[in-house]
């Protein structure tokens, strides 16, 4: 069965209780988008959809997602793509503020591979989830904003409190590459001191609290890059001396004697730009934040590069 | 807030594709758009990553320092020019004593000689003495994003191999005779070139 046929089925299924629809009809709109127009699948999906819910006078939220049967039930840590109906199961790892009358409850989602912003609309009119509380989750539907995902919980979304706890997982991700740039920024640095308030000051000026007396810590924003993509990576003090063998108190004593902070950064660039590196920790926004860093030697396997290369027709 | 924009890859390429590479191009018409080297093996180059070994540096400014550093890979060589707008890099080839392994971060640059050819080198973001681990690691690796451009080149949609296609007409089966002599060496070299 080709995946256009997958789609249409889908798509009809979704609209059942709504329209009587024609399957091969579907079928026939997704492949004018795909075969005639170049349109990638899931955005000619998006599409043909809508084009329904239009018919139908339907709000998106007012259909089901896949076959009545249910969805896949997915890790957090594999949704991958926005428009995806799935069922989860994961614990309430944190509540947030909501910003808008319109958010019923936003927060944070974990299961064993990882953690996932949820969001709860107002006008789906769903029983409100607590806080360290397990749940399944029929029909949620994923959302992406700037390469993150989330899911929205829907009108037709199943919520069933389990009576067990999970271990949240991390989003730990692990890469390998060279360590081509430290940003500036970074080196021996001072921070605002002010309760709750860890800004970086710009020449002894936080940008919330004015002047102020900073305290020194170390850091790095360093970019790692394989060749394909580029990683940017954030340690913090303890992986900041992992990676470049320099403690607080020693930067201390550089920047000292130097009468200058930079000379930490510039060291620090001396010591690690160009080496090849393995770091893992969990991801946030875009960076990693390295908890482990492991430097690389040797390569292991030259034979079959070798092998891949003669193989080349 | 306004967006980052997102930061170029480093390429990898071997000396002698990327001094065949001559053809360099914008992706928009912004004045401050990126400028992109085309790689013969399909594509575009805005940054690289190199490691080889530094074996002559010379100071060839006329009124201020402008150093010129010869880097060394198993198929040809790099050049790697640094001024007074590179600072730590033109001190960096300054204070070398070749023959050493360097590690340079870089954008490549092109210019027309009076005979009408285009030479291609380096102006280097950083440059770093590594040893000899991080030299053949960067063999291999980029023997490696070699062989997957070679790979990819003849797939529908790849616009760059498309591109370099149709400005150099590449003879493939060279780079790829290129990519094994260079493993070879790199697995019959039992001490540094040092």
């Amino acid at each position: 069965m080709t995946d256009l046929r997958t789609t249409a089925e889908a798509i009809h299924e979704q609209f059942t209780d709504h329209l009587d629809l024609d399957l091969d009809d579907v079928e026939a709109r997704l492949d004018t988008l795909v075969t005639d127009y170049k349109v990638p699948l899931d955005e000619a999906r998006r599409s043909v959809t809508n084009h329904y819910l239009d018919r139908a006078g339907l709000e998106r939220d007012d259909i089901g997602g896949g076959a009545p049967g249910g969805n896949d039930q997915v890790a957090l840590a594999d949704i991958d793509a926005a428009e995806q109906w799935v069922d989860v199961t994961a614990k309430v790892v944190e509540l947030w503020e909501p910003r808008s009358d319109s958010i019923a409850q936003v927060g944070l989602l974990g299961d064993e591979s990882g953690t996932i912003k949820f969001t709860k609309w107002a006008k789906s009119d769903l029983p409100t989830l607590s806080e360290g509380a397990v749940y399944r989750l029929g029909n949620v539907v994923t959302d992406e904003y700037q390469g993150r995902f989330s899911v929205k919980l829907n009108r037709t979304t199943t919520i069933d409190e389990l009576d067990t706890d999970l271990e949240v997982g991390d989003n730990t991700v692990e890469v390998d590459g060279a360590f081509v740039d430290i940003q500036s920024g970074s080196g021996l640095i001072k921070r605002c001191p002010e309760d709750d308030c860890t800004r970086v000051l710009q020449n002894g000026r936080c940008a919330e609290h004015g002047e102020v007396e900073g305290e020194f810590d170390l850091r790095i924003k360093g970019v790692l890059d394989d060749g394909t993509e580029v990683v940017e990576v954030l340690f913090d003090k303890d992986a900041t001396e992992a990676l470049t063998g320099i403690g607080l108190e020693q930067a201390k004593d550089m920047a000292m004697d130097a009468l200058d902070t930079s000379i930490v950064a510039d060291e620090m660039r001396e010591l690690t730009l160009g080496r090849y590196y393995r770091i893992a920790g969990p991801r946030f926004n875009r960076y990693l934040l390295a908890e482990t860093v492991d430097q690389l030697g040797e390569p292991t396997d030259p034979d079959a590069v070798l092998i891949k290369a003669r193989s080349i027709a | 807030m306004s967006s980052t924009p997102m930061r170029e890859v480093s390429r990898r390429a071997f000396a002698r594709e990327f001094n065949d590479a001559s053809y360099t191009f914008k992706e928009s018409d912004d004045e401050r758009a990126p400028v992109y080297l085309l790689l013969p093996t399909g594509e575009r180059a805005n940054r690289v990553f190199v490691v080889g070994t530094l074996t002559e540096t010379e100071d060839v400014g006329d009124d201020s320092e402008y150093w010129r550093g010869r880097v060394v890979d198993p198929t040809g060589t790099f050049f790697v020019y640094a001024g007074q707008y590179q600072p730590e890099a033109a001190s960096a080839l300054r204070d070398l004593d070749p023959p050493t392994y360097v590690a340079i971060v870089g954008k490549p640059r092109t210019y027309e000689t009076d005979d009408g050819s285009v030479n291609v080198s380096i102006r280097p973001e950083s440059i770093t003495a590594v040893d000899e681990a991080v030299r053949d690691r960067w063999v291999l690796e980029t023997a490696e994003r070699t062989i997957e451009r070679l790979q990819a080149f003849d797939d529908d949609g790849n616009d760059y191999a498309a591109m370099a296609r149709e400005r150099y007409d590449p003879d493939l089966s060279a780079y790829r005779d290129m990519i094994i002599a260079a493993l070879e060496e790199a697995d019959a070299e039992p001490e540094a070139v040092a």
